[in-house]
């Protein structure tokens, strides 16, 4: 059975709403258990974390440049360098690895 | 309006690393049969790589559209965490107008720069942001669907990591500052490593478990004593 695209996209579009926006707008004042408020200043660090390592060395042809980009990047995020300027040299490093070997 | 070019400044680099994403995340659509007008209608009421992604490969094998649905609950789930992180964020006084509409963009990165204001996200700093980065992840999707394979494999390569590089900017000078938050990154990034390598699970049930497992962690372990 093929079934319709833009209902695929209507069904997507309702669920992912409802998913990002119900938190935000059912809470509207600071939370006052202190382990959840805790657990949510946490959250954002550890979720970026997960998502950047394996990914960032699976992301590359060459796992060594994403590793290398990691390093690089961090160094330069350690520096304070700003967002633009962090990914730029993540890029670069990846670019000129991969070219190199 | 600042806080709205700092915004549109701040975007550019997730801009960049949108399209390059969401032009690979186009040769998947084209491979479900998308058009470029799907693709991009698609990427723009998503805004979601893994969730698109998983979308993407359940339409190409036509499931039901309920089925549908509890992918794209699954696939997306680390969001909700995300909307009750950011409900902390955003100030109390503000208008109900600006959480619908960042809710609506709530994305990682996005997410990511939001929260790296202090002490409330300013709704317009995220907006300039959105302004910029985010047709380019529709227009990457549409163009990945009609162009396939163009674009030279070392420069997709390349601009892969531009993501990781913007996470890299949020939470290495958060680690600097606080040691607890050193030892959580450290702890995901070697549990990440392991579930990924090791337990078969998806990226995204992945993300879940760790966030909630470690991030708890973290509130056991390191209770901050901030005020109201």
């Amino acid at each position: 059975m093929k079934n319709n695209i833009y209902i695929y996209i209507a069904v997507m579009a309702v669920t992912v709403y409802l998913i990002r926006v119900l938190p935000l707008t059912i809470i509207r004042k600071p939370i006052r258990n202190p382990f959840i408020r805790d657990f949510l200043y946490y959250v954002p660090y550890v979720t970026l974390s997960v998502m950047t390592f394996p990914a960032i060395i699976d992301s590359t042809n060459n796992p060594l440049a994403g590793l290398a980009a990691l390093l690089l990047g961090s160094y330069a995020a350690y520096k304070e360098m700003g967002l633009f300027k962090v990914t730029v040299i993540c890029c670069v490093t990846v670019l000129i690895l991969e070219f190199i070997f | 309006m600042n806080s709205y070019r700092k915004g549109l400044k701040d975007g550019l680099p997730i801009g960049f690393g949108y399209f390059a994403v969401a032009f690979s995340l186009g040769i998947v659509a084209a491979n479900a049969g998308l058009t470029p007008f799907q693709g991009f209608l698609t990427s723009a009421v998503m805004n979601a790589s893994a969730g698109e992604n998983a979308a993407f490969i359940a339409i190409r094998e036509s499931v039901p559209y309920l089925e549908m649905a509890l992918i794209t609950v699954v696939s997306n789930i680390r969001y909700v965490l995300m909307s009750f992180a950011l409900s902390q964020k955003i100030n109390p006084e503000s208008k109900l107008i600006h959480r619908l509409i960042l809710g609506y963009f709530l994305t990682d990165e996005f997410f990511a720069l939001a929260i790296s204001q202090d002490p409330y996200c300013d709704p317009f700093y995220s907006y300039g942001a959105i302004s910029f980065a985010s047709p380019c992840w529709a227009i990457g999707t549409a163009l990945g669907i009609i162009m396939g394979n163009i674009l030279p494999e070392r420069i997709v390569s390349a601009l892969s990591v531009a993501l990781f590089g913007m996470f890299l900017a949020i939470i290495i000078p958060a680690a600097k500052k606080s040691r607890p938050i050193t030892i959580l990154i450290i702890i995901s990034f070697i549990s990440s490593y392991v579930l990924t390598r090791f337990s078969g699970l998806s990226v995204s049930v992945i993300t879940i478990i760790l966030t909630i497992v470690v991030s708890s962690l973290g509130a056991i372990l390191f209770p901050t004593e901030r005020k109201s």
